[in-house]
């Protein structure tokens, strides 16, 4: 079994060490990503709406993907617990934010994880959860995920780096891809991804290696096409992602001698455009201990949202928290490069 | 002077031939720009074309930008191996071909 980082006590699981590499020299202040949004008349950057709360249930995972900004694992520990998730619960009734976004890890495995889709359900919002797929076969409790999912209607995000196996495999682990395309199966037997059902099913491209992701349009046509003709598997949306040079990917980047060149190519694809769509604009990140970031990524950076007096879900002050300056640092380089990246895709199609 | 012929880095200043004659490479930019864009060919279709006339032309500056380009459109190594086959094939072919002028050749001069 691979392990993460933390348990391998690699200084890259400490997020001060990730930040301080992070940083730009001194000689190259122009290159830093509060002075690129300066040059626009874009700083400070300040949320447009609180539409999204993306709520992060644990590090556990089944899988440890090459490319992981939360380092999860079946070796991490970290689980919400149900008293995190009533709080969250308290948040979701008492304001407008229309869809909540759970992820982790492996969301699913965290043993309060049909409960709190339930109680989230009642209260009328949207649910999305970012299923790696290998966990509907991982274990028999977990078969009937397609058919939970379909009951409280819930829209899957799930990633897959490619229709074929072998790129797949390399990221995500030997066996991912075979065990993902029976997952897609399953998924589509109770009604996923099929036209008129409703059920809606995206997967998730992010890029393989120390590059950018293409198209997003020219793709998804690919995709949809490949998987359809080689599996029979349909689904509705593919979003492209950019891989985030922090955690497990830093390791990769550093590792491989791309670091320097991956982070030149980000900062030179640096799109304006692309800031006005930024994902930390409308949403907020909770982490499985209840703490408040901008978004996932400064979760896993421990920077957690700049309103001193709403940090943690308890101390929850909407007002405050719409007000507040959002965190940047150089790790937002990768949402704003070409067509733009967040969890829903590119930016700008 | 540089002691080599080729920097890689030089690839990203390919946009600076425009400082001796802005008017030629403006033209040759917006033209490039548009061979690529996905029209009767797709813009990943192209990219593997642009490989294989990189190795083609032997260009290290196109081999580089086109064997990334590919492989981020999403080629396999396999595939990506085969379009160099192609070219090579074709230059092979193309030396080969050029027997027959020679063969012509010696047939006119030979008894």
């Amino acid at each position: 079994m691979i392990k993460s980082l933390k348990v391998l006590h690699h200084p890259l699981s400490d997020s001060l060490y990730q930040l301080a590499l992070l940083e730009p020299d001194l000689d190259d202040s122009k290159s830093s990503f509060k002075a690129k949004l300066d040059e626009f008349g874009l700083f400070p950057l300040k949320p447009s709406a609180l539409e999204i709360f993306q709520i992060n249930l644990g590090k556990m995972c089944n899988q440890t993907c090459r490319h992981c900004h939360v380092d999860a694992g079946p070796d991490r520990q970290e689980i919400m617990s149900r008293q995190t998730m009533d709080l969250c619960l308290q948040v979701l009734k008492n304001t407008e934010i229309k869809t909540v976004d759970l992820t982790g890890g492996a969301p699913e495995l965290n043993p309060d994880f049909r409960w709190f889709v339930q109680e989230i359900k009642k209260l009328g919002k949207h649910i999305l959860v970012r299923c790696n797929l290998t966990i509907i076969v991982a274990n028999k409790r977990f078969n009937d995920l397609p058919e939970f999912f379909k009951e409280h209607q819930v829209e899957v995000v799930s990633s897959l780096p490619s229709f074929t196996q072998d790129r797949t495999d390399r990221q995500r682990g030997d066996g991912v891809f075979e065990d993902s395309v029976k997952a897609l199966h399953m998924l589509n037997v109770v009604g996923y991804g099929q036209e008129g059902s409703g059920l809606i099913l995206n997967l998730v491209y992010n890029p393989a290696g120390a590059f950018l992701p293409p198209s997003q349009i020219a793709l998804e046509k690919e995709y949809k096409k490949e998987l359809s003709s080689r599996y029979g598997i349909l689904f509705n949306q593919l979003f492209a992602i950019t891989n985030m040079p922090i955690s497990r990917y830093l390791d990769y980047l550093l590792t491989s001698g791309n670091y320097e060149m991956y982070m030149d190519k980000l900062i030179s694809a640096f799109n304006p455009a692309s800031v006005q769509n930024l994902m930390c604009r409308t949403m907020l990140s909770v982490g499985w201990d209840g703490y408040l970031y901008d978004c996932d990524f400064n979760q896993m950076l421990d920077l957690k949202v700049s309103a001193s007096t709403s940090q943690h879900i308890s101390d929850f002050d909407f007002e405050k928290l719409k007000n507040r300056d959002i965190i940047i640092k150089q790790h937002c380089f990768g949402c704003t490069a070409g067509e733009g990246s967040s969890c829903g895709g590119s930016l700008s199609v | 002077m540089e002691n080599h012929y080729y920097n890689s880095k030089d690839l990203d200043k390919f946009g600076n031939i425009a400082e001796y004659q802005k008017e030629l490479a403006d033209k040759f930019f917006a033209y490039y720009g548009e061979v690529f864009k996905d029209s009767h060919l797709t813009a990943k279709e192209k990219s593997l074309i642009a490989l294989a006339v990189a190795h083609a032309v032997q260009c290290p500056y196109c081999i580089d930008a086109y064997s990334t380009d590919a492989y981020e459109k999403g080629y396999s190594e396999a595939q990506m191996m085969e379009a160099v086959h192609v070219a090579s094939a074709i230059k092979g072919g193309a030396v080969l071909v050029h027997g027959i002028q020679m063969m012509n050749k010696v047939k006119e001069i030979g008894m």
